[in-house]
């Protein structure tokens, strides 16, 4: 959360229901816009570190509003994030556990619980791919098909387990 | 209780086969079961070499078994000499392959309508249906044009029109979108699901999971064997975005 808002307030200063906004325009239904009490708080902890600053803007017929903007520290922290390059996506998986430990635990057999596995990815591959069809806008298209990746990478993976143990 | 059931377009009974090869035979399918429903759209998917294509083929009857039972419409087809085989795939059964397999030195309306007439309609009928299925699939107006000047995507719509030119009860498809890009294989994959949508029954061979889980069904192959075989569905009803994508940051 905290790079997307300095991310924002990068072009121009903002208060927190702009920026929430801005959130929903951009990402569309591809992104758990934050509700406006995360972001009020993530503002509060990005100013605590010197990130931005505020100021409250007087206005006659409405409760005054309180108006975000980048410190140079903020630009600079944003830069950095930026330029670096991100962390892949998975590194440790829940269903490799079970997979694991399962026989330890004594029971299950490991290609019941990869079929399992499987169907669940398909049902998700299969939700994704409606939400595809359905003519969204190019960034949250996107997001949606990163996602249908990571599905498809999973089950080649599965498929390697599957082959490796049982 | 073999293969006779009513609601059952197809049925295979522990289907093998096994190819002599230099050394050991290879047993390419080692006792499959499946079981295809009218208007049913059904996918079989598995590694390379799993056994997926010969089992498609022998299904077709492309590629006769080594052992087992192959029912059509009620009736028992695995034993059928190659000339009724052929007769069964002008008139019951729609194939779509990987690479297009277009009759390169005829334009497109006249491979889809060569088709028509080989499982029996008249000429009128022929013309009609592609017609409509050249209008349907999106190729009406590239009905004169010869297959090579088209993209792949077109050329495996052509195929597909083809292949459902003769009203066939059920469609096989191999790997389909195996030699298309992510756009071609998306508007492939909606023309089946919507033939499907219309009652065609498809059984599409595929490693694309993404393909796999248009169906309603999918058949896990490993090593020659059934291994799963389960409706496609979400557990819960349509499975909210949110819940799905989750991103960093």
């Amino acid at each position: 959360m905290r790079m997307p808002l300095l991310a924002l307030l990068a072009k121009e200063p903002a208060h927190g229901y702009e920026l929430k906004s801005l959130l929903e325009q951009i990402f569309g239904e591809a992104y758990p816009t934050p509700n406006i009490g995360q972001i009020y708080v993530t503002l509060q902890r990005l100013e605590r570190d010197g990130l931005v600053r505020s100021q409250d803007v007087v206005q006659t017929t409405r409760p005054n509003k309180r108006v975000y903007e980048l410190t140079e520290a903020g630009r600079e922290a944003l830069v950095t994030w930026l330029d670096k390059a991100s962390q892949g996506p998975r590194v440790r998986d829940d269903f490799f556990m079970k997979l694991t430990l399962s026989q330890l635990a004594g029971g299950t057999d490991r290609l019941g619980l990869i079929n399992r596995q499987r169907r669940h990815y398909l049902a998700q591959m299969r939700s994704l791919s409606e939400l595809a069809v359905n003519g969204t806008a190019p960034i949250p298209r996107l997001l949606i098909e990163g996602a249908m990746l990571h599905l498809q990478a999973d089950l080649d993976w599965l498929q390697r387990c599957q082959e490796e143990l049982v | 209780m073999i293969g006779t059931g009513e609601s059952l377009l197809l049925r295979a009974i522990g289907l093998t086969k096994t190819f002599a090869g230099d050394g050991m035979p290879v047993r390419a399918v080692r006792g499959a079961d499946l079981a295809v429903r009218p208007g049913e759209f059904v996918a079989i998917t598995g590694p390379s070499g799993s056994g997926k294509s010969t089992l498609l083929h022998m299904l077709g009857g492309l590629e006769r078994p080594t052992g087992g039972q192959i029912w059509l419409d009620g009736r028992r087809v695995d034993g059928l000499s190659q000339a009724r085989w052929a007769v069964l795939r002008r008139t019951h059964i729609g194939f779509v392959f990987q690479f297009f397999n277009l009759v390169s030195n005829m334009t497109v309306a006249d491979n889809v309508e060569l088709a028509a007439l080989m499982g029996g309609a008249t000429r009128k009928e022929a013309a009609a249906r592609r017609n409509d299925l050249l209008a349907e699939l999106g190729l009406a107006a590239k009905a004169d044009a010869a297959p090579a000047r088209l993209s792949g995507g077109e050329q495996q719509r052509v195929a597909l029109a083809r292949a459902m030119a003769n009203r066939p009860s059920l469609l096989l498809a191999d790997e389909p979108t195996g030699n298309l890009d992510s756009a071609a294989s998306q508007s492939v994959l909606r023309l089946l699901a919507q033939a499907h949508r219309g009652g065609q029954a498809i059984l599409l061979v595929t490693h694309d999971l993404r393909v796999a889980s248009a169906a309603d069904r999918v058949i896990s192959l490993f090593d020659g064997m059934v291994i799963d075989d389960a409706p496609v569905a979400a557990p819960h009803g349509p499975m909210p975005v949110r819940e799905v994508i989750r991103l960093r940051g």
